[in-house]
């Protein structure tokens, strides 16, 4: 995912760990958590793009994608 | 009173015949976190809330109920057609042998759906920050769930869901801004 939302973080990896480490971990920080209180007047999403994103604000547009691998 | 429409609110397509998908769906439908319990919470904390913000847990409580309906979709495509053999492979032979092919309000474990998932403290600041975890949390189940499913399709309908979630996380943190602002007093700069 190529956004600024994403955070990572590097948990400590042990020496007698059982499985393979996960060097890197990720978490999402929405847009909502920087927005107290939503200013007037913020530019929108053409309506079609609104209704298929889920909200008319940019602003408050938070990208996701799947961690499964696609199909084929 | 509401006004029902026969429609969804988005889309639902399911293109994968994937019924483990829909037992890791239920959490959204019976969980703690899950739609049920979101409608539910916020229609009954509005009686006891400054009137300034019954109008957004009205609007958003019947919200969730429409996500509940496009997951119950979810679900019953993803069920309709499956022999006892596929639900006892993907773990859902405890639910067909309680409840055939219906849908039930339980997480997906197959806890059953308890109210005690969800308070009304009264205090309208600890009523609205309940709702805003409720929010993340539901947003985090969404991201857990478009991790577990190749079905792009699906994915597409959880990430709306999902983006709903964060705008409804942002009305219910402007609520607690409105709660706090104090308007009845004279300012005099």
């Amino acid at each position: 995912m190529s956004n600024n939302q994403l955070r990572e973080w590097y948990p400590f990896v042990g020496p007698f760990d059982p499985c393979p480490p996960q060097i890197v971990k990720t978490y999402v920080v929405p847009p909502n958590q920087f927005i107290p209180y939503q200013p007037m007047n913020l530019p929108q999403f053409p309506l079609n793009q609104a209704l298929k994103l889920g909200t008319l604000w940019p602003a408050l547009y938070s990208p996701y994608e799947s961690k499964c691998p696609p199909r084929g | 009173m509401w006004v029902y429409e026969k429609k969804l609110q988005y889309p639902v397509r399911v293109s994968k015949c994937d019924p483990r998908m829909a037992k890791f769906l239920t959490e959204q439908y019976g969980g703690a976190d899950g739609e049920l319990s979101a409608a539910l919470r916020y229609l009954n904390q509005r009686y006891t809330i400054p009137d300034k913000v019954i109008g957004l847990l009205t609007d958003i409580g019947t919200e969730e109920f429409a996500h509940l309906e496009m997951i119950a979709t979810m679900i019953y495509k993803l069920t309709k057609d499956a022999t006892p053999e596929q639900l006892i492979a993907v773990g859902l032979g405890p639910h067909y042998a309680n409840h055939d092919h219906a849908l039930y309000y339980e997480n997906a474990g197959g806890v059953p759906w308890t109210a005690a998932y969800i308070q009304a403290k009264g205090d309208p600041l600890a009523d609205l920050y309940e709702d805003i975890a409720a929010e993340e949390k539901a947003r985090a189940t969404y991201q857990w769930l478009i991790d577990m499913t190749d079905d792009v399709d699906l994915q597409d309908s959880l990430k709306f869901l999902r983006e709903r979630e964060i705008v409804h996380s942002l009305r219910f943190k402007e609520a607690v801004e409105i709660i706090k602002a104090d308007r009845d007093t004279k300012k005099v700069f």
